[in-house]
């Protein structure tokens, strides 16, 4: 199915006071590909992704969604094909109550009251975060915030998902569920993260960032058994593939 | 812990009880919040030399206090908080007016305090009503009833952005203020040099937020419409609060309850 691609050609972008945040980017996603972005701080990541649902216009190259173009009048289409999930949940739920929050999307999207109702209910089930609807949003967890960021996004139910730095600040179990939940999503995932080890779990595709540029794109196992590759990323391979520490530590100690 | 974190938790606390599930909760918030507004109207139309007349008025916060079953004490410490602004609009008001109003006994009372405490019972009234009504209904309700009020979409969502995210600024400044003090070891108190940076920091990362949430709402759909859930109809119990509710305060305004009451007893004495 077209509409679940993602193509980017010779993007470049400069913020107003004139830092080129990306510089000729291009790539294309395919249907049900599972996309890390990662990158030292700075190298672009969150204006990349803030580019693939039009909140930033490039100040060159192109970019597609599915069958679209993204352009002004495209935006409220992609939109709904491109589900968005913010780095910090409060900027993302803004509404007085979890189920307002979740219902926002699905109300402009202009379902009915009791279409949107589904909708809200069965993201909550997903993420498993039902008992939470009549809270506000300031008496949640870290962990269920971003559980319930993601059902505000699943709600519109989007073709393409977005995360920025979803892992951030969650607790290892909130962030080992939170890996499961993306597993068991068949959508398109394009996820920006310093957690190498969620990608080394969730994509089997790597882009690396690096100055706005990409340094690298390739299988996520390839990139990351790159040592050379990874030290000019400002990155490190996984925890997960570095053996483990106590043991190497032992084989390296002194002998006396 | 920071004055500033336990205000955050005060804050927090009314709106808290607006999860209750009382006669009062129930009720429509379009008529809980058009009750209030006929009582803030009325409170205010009275004369400014006018005490008595007021003072039935108090049956509305009581009536609803009661029946909500919210907590007084948290309530009352919450009117007094605001009792200090009052005093400072009326209080040059027995220096300027020397007018005798009435005596009693020998001591002669002026205009001036008549109205100095008119204005104070009426602040009172206002302020608990207000209280109440947030206490009862919630932002989310209010915001709800103003927009089926046709109440202009913008001050609608600045009001329920500003009660949204008042706790995540205050949660931020006071981050930052405890950031301030362990670094500022005595002089906990904030010179203005560091006001100044503190204060500029604060708007720009408000206004970086502001952004982003913008961004996230954009993402969403959003076109200037905050969808609520709709207010729903109008039942029978909620039109009879509002008729009720309006009958006394119109009554209460045309005729002086204490005085009507005590010339009856008189009556009755004779």
């Amino acid at each position: 199915m077209s509409h679940h691609l993602v193509e980017v050609k010779n993007l470049a972008f400069a913020y107003p006071d004139h830092t080129n945040a990306l510089r000729s980017i291009s790539f294309r996603i395919v249907h049900g590909e599972s996309v890390g972005i990662v990158g030292a701080n700075g190298a672009g990541k969150s204006t990349l992704l803030s580019h693939l649902n039009g909140i930033l216009t490039p100040t060159e190259g192109t970019v597609r969604i599915g069958d679209y173009p993204l352009t002004a009048n495209m935006l409220p289409q992609i939109r709904r094909t491109v589900g968005m999930v913010f780095q910090d949940p409060d900027d993302q739920l803004f509404m007085p109550t979890v189920y307002d929050d979740v219902a926002f999307g699905p109300l402009n999207l202009g379902l009915s009251a009791e279409e949107a109702d589904g909708r809200v209910t069965a993201a909550l089930a997903t993420v498993g975060a039902l008992h939470l609807k009549d809270r506000p949003p300031y008496r949640l967890s870290g962990g269920q915030k971003r559980a319930v960021a993601i059902a505000t996004v699943l709600a519109m139910s989007p073709d393409i998902l977005v995360l920025d730095e979803p892992s951030a600040g969650l607790d290892p179990w909130a962030r080992r569920k939170l890996i499961g939940l993306l597993l068991s999503f068949t959508h398109t995932k394009v996820i920006a993260t310093h957690d190498l080890d969620l990608v080394l779990d969730v994509c089997e595709r790597t882009i690396v960032l690096k100055d706005g540029k990409i340094l690298a794109d390739g299988p996520t196992l390839t990139i990351f058994n790159d040592t050379a590759l990874l030290a000019a990323g400002q990155l490190e391979k996984p925890f997960s593939m570095q053996g483990c520490p106590v043991c190497s530590a032992k084989k390296n100690a002194p002998l006396s | 812990m920071l004055k500033i974190k336990a205000q955050l938790l005060n804050l927090r606390y009314i709106d808290e009880l607006a999860a209750g599930n009382s006669v009062i909760h129930q009720l429509n918030p379009c008529a809980k919040l058009l009750v209030t507004m006929i009582f803030l109207i009325v409170v205010t139309s009275f004369p400014k030399q006018v005490l008595a007349g007021l003072i039935p008025l108090f049956v509305f916060p009581v009536t609803i206090a009661s029946l909500a079953d919210l907590p007084l004490a948290p309530l009352l410490r919450r009117v007094a908080l605001a009792l200090p602004f009052v005093i400072f609009i009326g209080i040059f008001n027995p220096v300027l007016d020397h007018s005798t109003a009435f005596t009693i006994g020998e001591v002669a009372v002026s205009n001036g305090w008549v109205s100095f405490f008119s204005i104070l019972i009426r602040a009172v009234l206002a302020i608990s009503a207000a209280l109440l009504l947030v206490a009862t209904t919630g932002m989310e309700g209010i915001c709800a009833a103003l927009q089926a009020g046709k109440v202009p979409k913008v001050l609608v969502v600045q009001l329920l952005f500003m009660y949204r995210y008042l706790y995540i600024l205050l949660e931020e400044a006071g981050r930052t203020v405890q950031a301030y003090n362990l670094r500022a070891f005595e002089d906990t108190r904030i010179g203005y040099k560091a006001a100044g940076s503190l204060i500029g920091q604060l708007l720009m990362r408000t206004l970086e937020r502001a952004q982003r949430i913008y961004a996230a709402m954009r993402s969403r759909g959003f076109d200037g419409n905050i969808p609520f859930r709709r207010c729903l109809a109008l039942q029978v119990k909620d039109i009879i609060f509002v008729l009720f509710w309006s009958a006394f305060f119109l009554l209460a305004r045309m005729v002086n309850i204490p005085q009507w009451l005590g010339a009856l007893v008189l009556e009755g004495y004779r």
